[in-house]
């Protein structure tokens, strides 16, 4: 297979969780936190003291390396608490392999957790309200996807029912995943029968709130070849940054996903076709219509019908949010890391009856903010590399 | 140059009436937000200048409220000096606000003690 770039196949995640995804009363976001990153380090069959990289998110505590360093009561060499949005975490995993690499480090373990239903009742966002759009008093975040599905409609022709077919599939793949916090039938009348919140987006195209934590561990490819589970290797993983807030974005109906996929397929030498399963952030269901479309699995403008098609649906030649995504399985606040975990688990063949048979390669896919920062991780089986 | 505030200076003219964006000479081109370096080019021979004030509707979206609470438009209008920015587009339903729709700026009174630029159908102002 062809080498794209010195960092190919170099690390592979070896451990991966999910804890307290739906509701999980009575929790802080950094118990919920450790006890996704606690699993994880069991799951990789290695111990919370050999984890010298610590790269996590909170939803409000801004120095949450800190605080994840002294709750495990662990030395880390190298803490991370960067933030980009829900995205953030495959940052994390750049910096991660890249130290990993230089030997700067040995295991990485990269955490988030929130309880945002159970404790705060709404979504937390981070992003702080700009001077110049807060006067209008957008309903962020949807009002901005709002504004990008708007656009996307306008340009292209896209439907308000091919939107809800995003949400039904993911629903039904959430049917699939007993973890999944909403489950049972739902229809594209259904999506189109819920309020509207910012046209053309109604309740059920927006994700959940829900509380939940995620937690995965990378390490160099040669310790991970002995450890509890079979390695996931990391083949690509690549960011790219456009804009912070939506009226800044140059064409409402691209993203930085472009760039983020190209690096990433480039460096993993491989292209859309090679991809068994994707998981991208669905934060509103216009954002799993740009990003197949600007990664390349469709062409620009077609992800509507693409995905209406029964395309990503259970059953259909590309599954996309086997978990059910943050439509319909869990939303805490930034669901980047979910995204990876549900890779890794159908690369293990460990989804249950949502398993994708021999799925061999998968990419997994993060925005933050208002489609501000974008990036794609690719992964894969130890034979691919 | 060192720009003077750039945000406060831009406030500071909607409070007196006018609605003035930041222009580059060098590189002709306008600036909204208004920064202490123009973006991309990183021009920073910027000056305070009039636009037409005149713009196309380029992405629109209802912001929906629970009764009795009226809805409201949010838009994203571009300049036809380039620039684009959110706002409200009134005058007419938010729910007919159309891309396309050829608007007029407006300096109307906003939430925050602070004079706010709107826009208005072209035809209607």
């Amino acid at each position: 297979m062809t080498i794209g770039t010195n960092l190919r196949g170099k690390t592979a995640f070896v451990g991966a969780a999910t804890f307290g995804c739906g509701e999980a009363p009575g929790y802080t976001a950094i118990e919920l936190a450790a006890e996704a990153g606690r699993l994880a380090v069991e799951d990789a069959g290695l111990s919370l003291s050999q984890m010298d990289g610590l790269f996590i998110c909170l939803p409000a505590d801004f120095l949450s390396g800190l605080s994840i360093a002294e709750y495990y009561g662990i030395h880390p060499k190298m803490t991370n608490n960067s933030r980009t949005g829900g995205s953030a975490f495959f940052g994390h995993v750049e910096w991660a392999a890249l130290a990993l690499d230089a030997g700067l480090i040995d295991h990485a373990l990269i955490v988030y957790g929130s309880n945002q239903r159970t404790g705060a009742g709404k979504l937390v966002s981070a992003q702080a309200p700009s001077v110049f759009e807060h006067p209008y008093r957008p309903n962020n975040p949807v009002a901005s996807y709002a504004l990008a599905a708007s656009r996307h409609m306008h340009v292209y022709g896209t439907t308000a029912e091919q939107l809800a077919s995003v949400a039904v599939s993911a629903r039904q793949w959430a049917n699939l995943n007993p973890e999944a916090f909403r489950q049972g039938p739902l229809s594209i009348e259904d999506v189109l029968s819920t309020r509207l919140v910012a046209d053309p987006l109604r309740v059920a195209d927006c994700c959940l709130v829900t509380d939940g934590a995620a937690a995965v561990v990378m390490t160099r490819a040669d310790r991970a070849k002995d450890l509890r589970k079979p390695p996931i290797a990391l083949l690509g993983a690549a960011s790219a940054t456009w804009h912070s807030e939506i009226s800044q974005l140059e064409d409402l109906t691209v993203t930085a996903a472009t760039e983020s996929g190209a690096r990433a397929f480039a460096q993993a030498g491989l292209g859309t076709a090679d991809v068994d399963v994707v998981n991208v952030y669905d934060a509103f269901t216009i954002n799993t219509i740009l990003f197949l479309e600007d990664l390349g699995f469709c062409k620009k403008g077609e992800g509507g019908a693409f995905i209406a098609s029964g395309a990503i649906s259970p059953g259909g030649s590309l599954p996309v949010n086997t978990n059910g995504g943050g439509l319909s399985f869990c939303h805490p606040g930034m669901y980047g890391l979910f995204t990876m975990v549900e890779s890794i688990r159908q690369l293990r063949n460990e989804a249950g009856a949502r398993q994708i048979a021999g799925a061999k390669i998968a990419l997994a896919h993060g925005n933050g903010g208002t489609l501000s920062s974008q990036a794609t991780c690719l992964m894969g089986i130890a034979d691919t590399v | 140059m060192t720009q003077a505030a750039p945000t406060s200076t831009y406030f500071r003219h909607l409070a007196e009436g006018r609605f003035l964006l930041q222009h580059s000479p060098s590189t002709d081109e306008w600036v909204y937000y208004p920064r202490m370096v123009a973006p991309k080019t990183g021009a920073t021979d910027i000056e305070w200048a009039e636009p037409s004030g005149l713009g196309t509707v380029y992405a629109t979206t209802v912001k929906r409220m629970k009764p009795p609470a009226a809805h409201v438009n949010i838009a994203i209008v571009e300049l036809d000096e380039g620039p684009r920015m959110m706002t409200h587009v009134q005058g007419i339903a938010p729910e007919d606000v159309q891309i396309g729709m050829r608007v007029r700026a407006r300096i109307v009174d906003g939430p925050d003690d602070a004079k706010i630029l709107v826009f208005e159908p072209e035809t209607g102002a």
